[in-house]
């Protein structure tokens, strides 16, 4: 086993081990923050597969944003954060034997492939991934409408996030107030 | 190829030569003679931050015109030890119904977050930690795991002044988070590259003669990221006695301190990196890498003054003040200042250095003009309606 291999092997199961225990935590808090620890260790994963700026935008995307949006509306909402009742429903035993029956079925399909042995190859020296991603990006051979399109779509979503937040009437109201 | 032309390589050179005589595999002995790197980095660092927690007091006595520390030791420099043996040994409380693993975790993620920091600063030519290709965004992911710590020791001290504390302290960061990022793209415009050596090497004219308004918002979006004065409203003593904080005694409150002295020197190193050439000063860093290194450090530590120059002449700002502050003004303006660089350095690309460096800086004298006009216009328009529009006073004799 090589050393890339054996770091895989230690950042899978952390990421795993964190997924099992979002969603069994009985305390709330303590799930978004397990989410996080898998958040982490996906970043080290796409790190190991040389994409350092997918794994740098993962952890400010996710970790610095998302999460923190999850921690902050679990702290604001009022209910008791511990959850008493069973965590896991009378279906697990089903749930888990079919997928298990998945992970072997895949990994008997992809060791057929020819590939399935196969290292990857080493970057060329002096290659710039993260300027081949930008130009990638905005290049109209490449993806320049797929990432227009979906500046687009973010866009339309946070217009939508104001109008639904803002309320006229709460304006008016303050300013009658002054 | 000598000690004193490229003094870390011909270490961990000498270093693996001795560790695979005695037998070592080579890639275990180059792993730990990388780990034994970053050790002595970090080692360094901590005897630094010790040194800074006098620096702060001595700097801050002298713009209070006070004496500061100077009993302990020649001008009170065996202070910051007296100080440390004083946390070590002071009883290590846990608040009651604390969220034990969480409350543990905090102060040690908030150190991380500095030091993690130190990983893609460039130190002099041929020392550079990781040679990130993304060192820009690097900043603001570790900025994330200092968000994490701080909501983290509000939520776990399980006391309601720590969590109202901590949730402002966020508010900041998140907030603060967009100009700070907006204007690393800057000088990523400048030097085609987000790597920061290659950001230092490109600077043939230091970037600050070219977006001297980007230099100031990155200075401001960093001290609020510090959560130093006038964005200090985490602490809030007079509302908030200490703020995420308050629960922690001994050590675990000294890594909060010295995490946030560490980080306002960081950020002044970022400073002079991003805008200030590094560790470049009219070809000295050729000489020597320890030169270099020096220069970094003075230059750093030039930021760090600045920003406790304004920590401590400045009055705290309200929140309401501070987040419309950012939306409104910070945000939107750097986001113009990125768009009139972009365009300004795609008309400029072919034109001769003098005229580059002087169409950068009317534009951005232009934009930071135009910015201040439509706040103030803005502002009177808001005065006027909240106070009524107000006779011209009467001339005075």
């Amino acid at each position: 086993m090589t050393a890339q291999q054996i770091i895989f092997l230690i950042a899978a199961i952390y990421t795993l081990a964190s997924g099992v225990l979002t969603v069994t935590s009985r305390n709330l808090i303590h799930a978004a923050f397990w989410l996080i620890s898998a958040f982490f260790g996906v970043a080290a994963i796409y790190a190991l597969l040389n994409a350092n700026f997918i794994a740098i935008v993962q952890i400010v995307v996710y970790v610095g944003a998302i999460a923190i949006l999850f921690i902050f509306a679990v702290m604001l909402t009022r209910r008791d954060l511990r959850v008493s009742e069973h965590r896991l429903n009378k279906g697990w035993q089903i749930g888990a034997a079919l997928a298990a029956a998945l992970f072997v079925g895949m990994v008997s399909m992809l060791a057929q492939w020819s590939g399935f042995t196969k290292t990857a190859d080493a970057f060329p020296t002096q290659f710039d991934a993260v300027g081949a991603l930008g130009e990638a990006l905005t290049s109209p051979n490449a993806y320049v409408l797929p990432f227009e399109v979906a500046s687009a779509l973010l866009l339309a979503a946070l217009v939508g996030a104001v109008y639904v937040a803002f309320n006229p009437r709460a304006d008016e109201n303050s300013e009658a107030q002054k | 190829m000598s000690f004193w032309n490229d003094p870390l390589k011909v270490a961990a050179g000498w270093l693996e030569g001795i560790l695979t005589g005695w037998g070592m595999n080579a890639i275990a002995a180059h792993v730990l003679t990388v780990f034994l790197g970053v050790l002595i980095l970090i080692v360094l660092l901590m005897v630094l931050d010790i040194f800074l927690v006098w620096i702060e007091r001595k700097v801050v006595a002298r713009f209070q015109d006070r004496l500061g520390p100077n009993r302990v030791g020649p001008f009170g420099l065996i202070q910051p030890f007296a100080d440390i043996i004083k946390l070590i040994i002071k009883e290590d409380t846990t608040p009651a119904n604390a969220d034990k693993a969480l409350y543990n975790l905090a102060p040690i993620l908030s150190m991380m977050s500095v030091l993690i920091l130190w990983a893609i600063v460039p130190l002099a030519p041929v020392m550079l930690g990781t040679d990130l290709n993304v060192g820009a965004l690097f900043l603001i992911a570790a900025g994330a795991i200092g968000t994490l710590s701080i909501i983290m020791a509000g939520w776990g001290s399980n006391n309601k002044f720590a969590l109202l504390g901590g949730f402002r302290q966020v508010a900041v960061m998140i907030s603060f988070e967009v100009p700070m990022l907006t204007m690393l793209l800057i000088p990523t415009i400048f030097a085609g590259s987000m790597n920061m050596n290659a950001i230092i090497n490109a600077q043939n004219v230091w970037y600050v003669w070219l977006s001297p308004l980007g230099a100031l918002i990155f200075l401001i979006a960093a001290i609020a990221e510090l959560g130093r004065s006038p964005f200090d409203l985490a602490e809030g003593e007079s509302e908030l006695v200490s703020g995420f904080n308050i629960e922690y005694s001994g050590m675990k409150f000294g890594m909060f301190y010295a995490g946030e002295l560490l980080h306002a020197f960081t950020y002044g190193g970022f400073l002079a990196i991003l805008f200030f050439g590094g560790y470049r000063f009219f070809g000295l860093e050729q000489v020597s890498p320890f030169l270099a290194i020096l220069i970094l450090i003075l230059k750093a530590m030039f930021g760090y003054w600045v920003i406790m120059w304004v920590k401590y002449t400045m009055m705290r700002i309200r929140i309401d003040q501070m987040l419309s502050f950012n939306w409104k003004f910070l945000t939107p303006l750097s986001f113009a200042l990125l768009l009139v660089t972009a365009l300004m350095n795609a008309l400029l690309s072919s034109a001769p250095t003098w005229l580059y460096v002087s169409g950068m800086i009317l534009a951005n004298i232009l934009t930071g003009w135009i910015a201040l006009e439509i706040a103030r216009s803005a502002t009177r328009q808001e005065r006027e309606r909240t106070e009524g529009i107000k006779q011209p006073a009467e001339v005075r004799h």
